[in-house]
């Protein structure tokens, strides 16, 4: 067994400096690396771009590293519920990159798989398309676009073992499986850290050879963005 | 005339048995509360859930289940999770019946803008570029005019796109349309709301094939 256990979060995101580009798991706050986000803060690294579904709202998640000026750029398909982001974005502070929600799960995909580019309708006749090359297939118009480059993958998985296998839970999943492998480096923080061998391996939905070190995360606060219930009948 | 509630019941008329469906934030979620309960259907959301149930009991919120609004959900039995990519290839890969989603304008040739206003809101398109190149049946449900009065059914759009000739179907507060090559083709009016009401708030060509009738 390869051992990709760290010790702390400092530990495990060793090595990131400022203009990185860092890919980030979650959807929303759901599945977000809520240890790793405040490691950056604490180190202030800066001119870092960050590559995830959202941004945060703001006061957590990505919004703190962008209340604190540390995000030069920022790749993303929805950015909806961060004022601050909003702000920043229509003063030209920050610079963006708003991508469709499957052509960046499929550039991490496609980083992940080796692949340097695909073709996607996504986009086709939008402003998402200049500049990018168009080819028609069986009649259909198709856009290029490329695998995602980036320095590290952080990523939040459920249950995790001493050899980088995760498990993830719920749709806290989302962007974290794809986002594995698809760096230089990938962290994983997890809820649950296991011995080796604990975990079923017909279970596992990354193997760990895409998973470079593994820490055991704490105090996860899981924030709910829109808490919505029904009513007891 | 119908509130988001009506357009919701009526749009839930086109969610046969069978179907895998998608729905957008808005009026498209209050959909779900009005399909037939005699027929199987089950509701995808593009961040990583197919079976999706209704919102939880208070107290049983799980911050690790949500739908692509940020909402709280439940999973009904028989439900699955999966990746984001995974999502994303039952929508590219149309294995997804029917997509219903919201607009802030449309085209009589089917084009859709709903992500971003110039200058003064930038959301982002979220899956709706995904959603919108792939899916063979697309409905919109919104209102049929803006809060200025402005008609939202336009002969080209002027807000950047989301998605160029694909609608299919729009219901609004006035009416039910289907884009044709030749505009938006009238097909049911709503309760109390004549051929003319509907043809003032359309911008662009409405076409009127015969009575319209009133939609049941």
């Amino acid at each position: 067994m390869i051992t990709k256990t760290v010790n702390s979060i400092e530990e495990a995101l060793a090595g990131i400096s400022d203009g990185m580009t860092l890919l980030l798991g979650g959807f929303g706050l759901c599945g977000i690396p809520e240890n790793a986000i405040a490691e950056l803060v604490r180190l202030g690294v800066k001119d870092l771009t960050c590559i995830s579904n959202n941004a945060g709202v703001d006061d957590f998640g990505l919004g703190l590293l962008l209340k604190n000026r540390q995000i030069k750029k920022m790749v993303a398909s929805y950015v909806g519920e961060n004022d601050e982001f909003e702000r920043q974005m229509l003063s030209g502070e920050l610079e963006v990159e708003l991508i469709p929600q499957g052509t960046l799960a499929e550039r991490c995909r496609a980083a992940q798989a080796g692949f340097p580019a695909f073709f996607t309708p996504a986009g086709f006749g939008t402003e998402v398309a200049e500049g990018k090359e168009i080819r028609e297939f069986d009649g259909k118009m198709y856009v290029l676009e490329k695998a995602v480059k980036a320095d590290f993958a952080i990523v939040k998985a459920w249950k995790g073992d001493t050899a980088g296998n995760l498990i993830f839970k719920g749709t806290a999943r989302n962007f974290n499986p794809n986002m594995c492998g698809a760096a230089q480096i990938t962290v994983a923080e997890v809820e649950e850290l296991v011995p080796a061998g604990s975990l079923d391996p017909n279970q596992i939905h990354i193997p760990g050879i895409f998973v470079q070190r593994i820490v055991q995360g704490k105090d996860y606060e899981k924030r709910i963005e829109q808490r919505t219930t029904r009513p007891q009948s | 005339m119908l509130d988001k509630f009506g357009i919701a019941r009526r749009i839930a008329k086109e969610v046969k048995n069978g179907y895998y469906v998608n729905l957008g934030i808005g009026i498209p979620t209050l959909v779900a509360n009005f399909v037939r309960t005699d027929i199987e259907v089950e509701f995808q959301s593009e961040n990583g859930i197919l079976g999706m149930g209704p919102f939880p009991f208070e107290g049983q919120e799980d911050a690790d289940v949500i739908n692509a609004g940020k909402q709280t959900i439940t999973a009904l039995p028989g439900a699955s999770y999966f990746d984001s990519a995974t999502s994303f290839s039952m929508i590219r890969g149309q294995h997804v019946d029917l997509t219903i989603l919201g607009a802030m304008e449309v085209s009589e040739q089917g084009d859709i803008a709903n992500w971003k206003i110039p200058g003064l809101m930038v959301k982002g398109m979220g899956g709706a570029m995904d959603l919108v190149a792939s899916a063979d049946n697309i409905i919109v449900a919104m209102m049929h005019t803006n809060k200025d009065g402005q008609s939202k059914l336009l002969k080209r759009c002027t807000l950047p796109l989301t998605g160029v000739a694909c609608v299919k179907k729009i219901v609004t507060n006035l009416a039910v349309m289907e884009i044709t090559n030749k505009g938006f083709r009238l097909l049911e009016r709503a309760p109390g709301v004549s051929v003319e009401e509907i043809k003032a708030a359309t911008e662009g060509n409405l076409v009127v094939n015969g009575p319209i009738p009133e939609m049941s």
